[in-house]
């Protein structure tokens, strides 16, 4: 029970190490340790889903879990989606401009993915669903319902 | 905010750990690590029972019974068929937990432990009937969820007591329910009031309500006694609402009373054609 431990994580189908205190969430390590930034931390709280990253399959807010409690798991993150090539959802939103101040882009690319995943041809009710734990202070929700039902072949008329 | 974290793998270990002052019981996150955020608690030992093997993550099922294990969470209960389809009111109400990353972690048990007036998970639990299995000092007891709660952010766990399922019974005939909330935005978003109601075949009806007393509560009534206003009264009379942030006391009332009676169309009409 010292106040240090010892983590070891799959990141993006890395495996890395790091050594950590207690109080530090899964966000700090993997933006302070791992410096994978693309990550955003914004209200903390689990409101915003800037920090949303993939935990063991399911979409999760990384501000919200300590770096010890994730502890064998495994992560993906902004970084690992599309690195070389972006994908055709992330091709989605440049193409329908979706992409405004671009601070909850990651987020919101990493929630629409996971719901992808899920659901590969949602309605625009369960798009909206599933990016109701990601705000956008641009206000920009239109394009990016758009940009992820236009990825599915979808449209926002409904 | 300095604290230790231990990870217990039994039940009577991680019990030993919540028996000390300062200790937090670490399950989903979502409410305990805002309020270690906000200073609202400052636990010293952080217990996260996510490895504890006789905590189960999981829902099984019998005839006469569904049991959610302490570990499951809001998503698990959203997506079990034998819920979706016996427990209509409780998966409307899972469902608006949060968001799709909140209801990932948020976990049914810990929800009720965390014991808020407006927990979303209560009213359908106690219009169902369901019960709270804890276990402190190798003993295991059984309290229903209209009586777990003993204020706000109260409930009756002593010091080293954890839940480890809930179990709600299976309505045998079949019965109809409804669940409604009122928030100020659609979503992630604390409820205002909401409320869950049960008709079964016998003309019982049960409701919870949530957010309009210090704790969530059960009230129970019948068919016949719901043909009258004052039956109505009657049933609204144990709601004790206050006024806060989110509405007035008396917004809260008008409230519970309109959703009250749209919720009891919807459960009787659910009732009949089961």
């Amino acid at each position: 029970m010292s106040e240090r431990h010892t983590i070891a994580l799959t990141v993006n189908g890395v495996r890395r190490s790091a050594s950590v205190t207690t109080a530090i969430t899964l966000l700090d390590v993997v933006r302070d340790t791992f410096d994978l930034t693309g990550s955003k931390e914004c209200c903390s709280e689990g409101e915003c889903g800037a920090c949303t990253m993939i935990l063991d399959g399911e979409p999760v807010n990384a501000c919200l879990i300590l770096a010890v409690e994730s502890d064998g798991s495994d992560v993906v993150t902004i970084e690992g989606v599309g690195s070389e090539v972006p994908t055709r959802l992330q091709q989605s939103f440049l193409d329908t401009g979706a992409v405004q101040c671009g601070f909850c882009i990651p987020g919101m690319v990493m929630a629409a993915t996971a719901l992808l995943d899920r659901n590969p041809s949602p309605t625009l009710g369960e798009v909206r669903e599933g990016l109701s734990g990601n705000l956008c202070r641009c206000g920009g929700y239109g394009r990016i319902c758009a940009a992820v039902l236009q990825t599915v072949g979808g449209s926002d008329d409904a | 905010m300095p604290f230790e974290y231990a990870r217990p793998r039994t039940l009577a270990e991680a019990s030993e750990l919540l028996n000390g002052a300062g200790a937090s019981a670490l399950a989903g996150g979502t409410d305990l690590m805002v309020a270690i955020r906000h200073r609202k608690t400052r636990p010293t030992l952080v217990v996260d029972l996510k490895r504890v093997e006789d905590l189960d993550r999981g829902i099984t099922h019998d005839k006469r019974r569904v049991r959610i294990g302490a570990r499951t969470t809001m998503a698990q209960i959203a997506d079990d068929e034998v819920i979706r389809s016996q427990f209509p009111a409780l998966v409307a109400a899972v469902s608006v937990v949060g968001s799709v990353q909140i209801r990932n972690r948020a976990t049914l048990a810990g929800n009720l432990c965390n014991a808020s007036p407006a927990a979303d998970t209560a009213p359908a639990l106690i219009a169902f009937a369901a019960t709270v299995e804890i276990v402190g000092a190798g003993v295991t007891r059984t309290v229903p969820v209209s009586s777990f709660f003993t204020g706000p952010g109260m409930n009756v766990l002593e010091s080293g007591d954890l839940v480890t399922a809930i179990e709600i019974p299976i309505p045998d005939p079949p019965a109809g329910s409804a669940f409604a909330r009122v928030t100020r935005r659609r979503g992630v978003d604390l409820a205002t009031i909401s409320l869950a109601c049960l008709v079964d075949a016998e003309g019982g009806v049960r409701f919870g309500f949530g957010a309009v007393g210090p704790t969530p509560l059960l009230a129970e009534t019948s068919l016949n006694d719901l043909e009258s206003k004052p039956g109505w009264g009657r049933l609204l009379s144990v709601a004790t609402p206050i006024s806060d942030v989110r509405a007035g006391a008396d917004y809260r009332r008008a409230m519970l009373d309109i959703h009250s009676k749209r919720a009891f169309e919807v459960a009787r009409a659910a009732a009949g054609r089961r």
